[in-house]
């Protein structure tokens, strides 16, 4: 049993500093009739690192990775090219193996590069204060209807109808058993819903999505001033970071929260977790804000260091009068974050984005040219919606056969949604290349 | 001339003209340590006695704030936010949290006077 | 005697932020031109300038490895973090993390590409059944915290599927997690306290007095937060269920009892098991964490969506509620996708290499560890309750009292002598209290070698030293730093000077 140091030496010679005779004698209060006398059957017995290895390998064989195929899969996590810096600096047990930086003058390291994270993350979202990471993009939409209940005191949450389903699911579980309100229009895979007519003084704060499910890019400065005026908060949800390379920030549309998904920077699928949950918020909402959040300040000898602030809005001081219940955060993944951006740095933070744009028109006029597919967009950053001539289902299924994950069929998005089935929602990266893109062309070509 | 009455929970409330004055105690600034934070009520806001009007943080704790009668809030003492060190360094002074206009003056009469809460406090030690 | 191990000296170098290391243009990655297309990105415009620095690959390897050196991790040395299990994290469960057919899946792929994906997380949940005893687990929560809310969730929606009264009030103990308290009270829950005995268990006669057919849970974490098993369990299990209600397990110190005893059997209604806790998954400094939630056959109806669904060998994923996969009564998500995959590759390759028998011994060998150092260190600090403890030994400032050195005193002692301060001020019954946990992955070496140290601080303390103390640490990469100032005017991101 490798991991474990002690021996039977070892064993015999504490058990008899205790002065009990064996281990028994310590689990004494747990009642006898509970106590297991061995092992649990059924399950197997430890085993080597050549066995496991051998193991997780053959399960791990039955899949299709994306990177293995021409993959065009979106939808709120998207395959990017991660430089091999990230993953060995992130694999550095001082980072790996630490704990949440309870101990400051030990945890520096980690300390800092949360303040950077937070900085970056405020950067990118044009707000002015962004935390030291969420869960997930869709927790942190959660989070932030929740937070944007308390900062207003009411109680109805709008959300567009093109925000993530996964995030409106979130939020809309939350808002059963917390009891507020969750009003989500149905999709509307022209792109052209328009929240403006319903709001109203009931309404706490309105959730939007750009680019959308769908891939259409919005403009939030009229749903801002449409909310400021209802006196209720512009939630702006963004699933596709890259997209802040490009895109005028929400912050600048007037956006009071930004909840988004991270993973694109650092992070690999993970086929859906962990990933990484940013969030930001406007100064003056700081003291509702949930989630970490390291600040600057000096040492005794006078010298600059970061601590864990704030605290006081946390369960571990709050406890029932917290603004979150949360604890962990993505500390790892928001390591792998702000590694690859801080590589990327403005002018290939800004070509990464434009590369992701110029290579997705392209995969739409290829794809348009195919008889009987129809391009639903008028705008898109790197991921558009096909109307098909057929079930996308099927179509996906098919291509997949052939090796081609063509992407996102809407009804997998909206299992309860009827309409949608001829959709197909299709992604492209730095990493998609021409043969990809051909590949698809001729793969439709032929399942249609 | 003012009075100055005093809770269980170590609010502090100074009657003048019908309108009460209300803070924390130097026993309850000194044990909470250094303020960071103070949380007032909104204006307008109608409390009642015993009730949530406040919060105040320290780096390691919140606490509540209770009102010591009710009333409607008045005034809050909006320097705290920028300088909470005030509650520290002054708490019976310029370390006051909000006025209220008592809505019952009854409610006074519970409250402990200067030498019922010292020896309430001593009684703590 | 008095044993001194050199702290954090020499090797480490400040390091400015990024931001300070800007050279305007610089990049780490080479990437090749766009393409020339016609932009399709409609009304919003091109945004500006970004204001992010630009710095080379070997300036980014170089920060990043200075800021990891000012880091104390559990590979450099002993981390006895009580509550938080900073336990050995096996290489072998990273590698398998990053097999391309874990870590390069799309949550959104055809099912028939993920297969062995979904036959992981199907085997994972086979072992968290078997090891608990009970009948079902929501796989997706992202954490403990996270677990909890979804344990407290499917309790809310058994008792309003099953109607009756309303049952507003969830009992807690004293010493619980605050995350205990907060996520009963997010869910509209009233919370109130269940004082303990002189013997740090939970009082039964008070906890008995409290319930009623108004009460929705009692909220338990078994072993509790003192390090001791609540021997009445059975007794407060049965109390629980005649009142209607459930019984939830904070399962954060299940990783004493894994392999000893199934928490099925001990009347657990739901329990949340932290996988970094129990299953050496990283901490990473806070997350990616995993919370899986396992369920009796009373609560198993009301597990959330998405879950794994084994058509006799054949994986398919319930997305949306469906009589034929028994999802009917299932409530909604609680994140997107399907859960912390790269946690349950960790976790299951931790599980197949301890198997049955090493992860009994791994309990016991904790267990063992943390008596023998309440054995060994109750003569120099007063132990508030009688032993044995389980994995966690607590201790509490009696025996400092007078000397002027307090718990966060000796604690910041500690990081200069090159060990990571045990878990401070928690629990909250306790004054001053110290919670060691020295996990099943230290040697007896290194155990000794930290009580061999902590006996001399406490000789030091009570010798008078009490200056010294405070000015601790002293080698550590930064010496005690203003909290104070960094909550009165926050500092939350750097600005351009």
């Amino acid at each position: 049993m490798r991991y474990l140091p002690l021996t039977e030496a070892d064993r015999g010679a504490m058990l008899a500093e205790i002065g009990v005779a064996s281990v028994d004698d310590l689990y004494k209060d747990v009642p006898a009739a509970a106590r297991l006398a061995g092992p649990i059957a059924g399950l197997p017995g430890h085993r080597g690192e050549l066995e496991v290895e051998r193991a997780l390998s053959a399960m791990a064989a039955k899949n299709v990775a994306a990177g293995s195929v021409p993959n065009f899969l979106g939808g709120g996590a998207y395959r990017h090219h991660v430089p091999a810096t990230v993953d060995s600096m992130i694999q550095r047990g001082e980072f790996l193996t630490s704990y949440t930086p309870y101990q400051p003058e030990i945890s520096q390291g980690t300390l800092q590069y949360l303040f950077e994270f937070q900085s970056q993350v405020a950067l990118l979202t044009g707000m002015e204060v962004a935390n030291a990471s969420m869960y997930d993009g869709a927790t942190a939409c959660a989070e932030a209807v929740m937070m944007a209940n308390r900062v207003t005191k009411r109680s109805r949450a709008l959300l567009a109808g093109n925000v993530h389903p996964h995030y409106r699911d979130t939020t809309a579980t939350l808002a059963r058993f917390t009891g507020f309100e969750a009003d989500a229009g149905p999709p509307d895979p022209s792109g052209r819903e328009s929240l403006v007519d319903r709001i109203d003084e009931t309404v706490s704060c309105v959730v939007v999505q750009t680019p959308d499910v769908f891939g259409h890019v919005h403009d939030l400065t009229a749903l801002s001033a449409a909310c400021k005026a209802k006196g209720a908060l512009l939630i702006a949800v963004v699933t596709e970071a890259v997209s802040l390379g490009l895109l005028t920030p929400p912050g600048a549309m007037g956006a009071d929260i930004v909840a988004a998904e991270g993973q694109s920077l650092g992070n690999p699928l993970n086929f859906g977790g962990p990933h990484l949950g940013l969030f930001a918020v406007r100064e003056k909402l700081v003291r509702q804000m949930p989630g970490r959040l390291v600040g600057q300040t000096t040492d005794a000898d006078g010298r600059r260091g970061w601590v864990l602030t704030l605290s006081t809005r946390e369960q571990h001081i709050r406890r029932e009068k917290a603004t979150s219940n949360i604890c962990t955060n993505s500390g790892l993944c928001a390591l792998a974050f702000t590694i690859h951006l801080t590589l990327l740095g403005e002018a290939g933070f800004t070509r990464l984005a434009q590369l992701n744009h110029a290579k997705a028109v392209q995969l739409a006029e290829k794809l348009g040219d195919i008889h009987g597919v129809r391009l639903l967009n008028d705008s898109f950053f790197n991921e558009f919606t096909l109307r098909l001539p057929r079930r996308a289902n099927k179509v996906v299924n098919k291509l997949a056969k052939r090796g081609i994950l063509a992407g996102v069929p809407a009804p997998r998005l909206f299992p309860d949604t009827d309409g949608l089935s001829d959709l197909l929602v299709v992604a492209a990266t730095e990493c998609t290349s021409e043969a990809d893109m051909d590949a698809l062309c001729r793969g439709l070509g032929e399942v249609l | 001339m003012s009075r100055i009455k005093f809770t269980k929970d170590h609010e502090w409330i100074r009657v003048e003209d019908g309108i009460g004055v209300v803070g924390i105690t130097e026993y309850a600034q000194h044990a909470l340590g250094d303020i960071v934070f103070v949380e007032l009520p909104d204006l307008g806001k109608d409390v009642t006695q015993g009730g949530n009007a406040a919060v105040v943080e320290s780096v390691k704790a919140a606490s509540e704030v209770y009102a010591p009668v009710g009333g409607e809030v008045t005034a809050i003492n909006a320097e705290l936010a920028e300088e909470p060190a005030r509650v520290n360094t002054d708490p019976l002074g310029t370390g006051w949290f909000f006025k209220l206009r008592i809505a019952n003056p009854a409610e006074l009469d519970g409250l402990m006077d200067s030498d019922a809460y010292q020896t309430y406090l001593e009684r703590l030690a | 005697m008095t044993e001194t191990i050199s702290g954090h000296r020499g090797l480490e170098m400040d390091e400015p932020l990024i931001f300070e290391l800007d050279s305007p243009g610089q990049s780490g990655v080479d990437l090749p031109a766009p393409p020339a297309v016609k932009s399709r990105l409609g009304a919003v415009k091109p945004r500006g300038a970004i204001g992010l620095p630009g710095l080379s690959e070997p300036e980014v390897v170089r920060h990043y490895t200075r800021l990891s050196r000012k880091n104390y991790a559990i590979d450099a040395g002993f981390y006895p973090l009580g509550s938080c299990t900073m336990k050995h994290n096996p290489r072998l469960n990273e590698r398998m993390a990053r097999l391309p057919g874990f870590a390069d899946l799309h949550p959104l792929q055809p099912l028939a590409t993920v297969q062995g994906a979904l036959e992981l997380i199907d085997t994972l949940a086979d072992w968290l059944k078997s090891l608990t005893g009970m009948a079902a687990v929501a796989m997706t929560p992202a954490a403990g915290a996270h677990g909890e809310m979804c344990g407290m969730m499917a309790i809310r929606a058994a008792h309003d599927h099953h109607g009756g009264p309303p049952r507003k009030r969830v009992l807690v103990p004293e010493s619980a997690h605050g995350t205990n308290p907060a996520t009963a009270a997010a869910l509209g829950f009233t919370v109130e306290a269940i004082p303990a005995t002189e013997d740090g268990r939970v009082d039964l006669a008070a906890l008995k007095a409290k319930l009623g057919f108004d009460v929705a849970a009692v909220m338990l974490t078994n072993p509790n937060t003192c390090g001791l098993f609540e021997r009445d369990i059975l007794a407060i299990a049965e109390a629980v269920h005649q009142a209607g209600a459930y019984l939830y397990c904070d399962g954060a110190n299940f990783n004493a009892i894994v392999g000893r005893v199934r928490p099925a059997d001990l009347g657990v209604d739901a329990m949340h098991i932290n996988l970094h806790k129990t299953f050496s998954t990283p901490h990473g400094g806070g997350g990616p964490g995993s919370g899986p939630v396992v369920f009796s056959k009373a609560l198993a109806p009301f597990v959330p969506l998405p879950q794994v669904v084994d058509d006799g060998g054949d994986f398919h994923l319930a997305e949306a509620r469906d009589d034929d996969d028994g999802t009917a009564l299932a409530y909604g998500r609680m994140k997107a996708f399907h859960g912390q995959i790269g946690m349950f590759v960790r976790a299951l390759t931790y599980s197949l290499s301890h198997g049955a028998d090493g992860l009994r011994q791994a309990s016991a060998d904790a267990v063992l560890s943390a008596n023998y150092v309440l054995a060994k260190l109750k003569g120099d600090l007063n132990a508030p309750f009688e032993g044995p403890c389980m994995h966690e030994a607590l201790f509490d400032d009696k025996s400092l009292k007078g000397t002027g050195v307090t718990t966060l005193d000796l604690a910041k002692a500690l990081i200069d002598e090159g060990f990571h301060p045990m878990t401070v001020y928690f629990p909250l019954v306790v004054h001053g209290a110290m919670l060691i946990e020295p996990t099943e992955s230290e040697s007896k070496r290194a155990i000794d070698q930290f009580i061999a140290t902590m006996k001399g601080l406490v000789a030091r303390a009570k010798g008078g030293e009490a200056e010294w103390f405070h000015a601790s640490p002293r080698l550590a990469p930064r010496r005690r730093l203003d909290e104070t100032a960094a909550a009165r005017k926050p500092v939350l991101k750097w600005v351009k000077a």
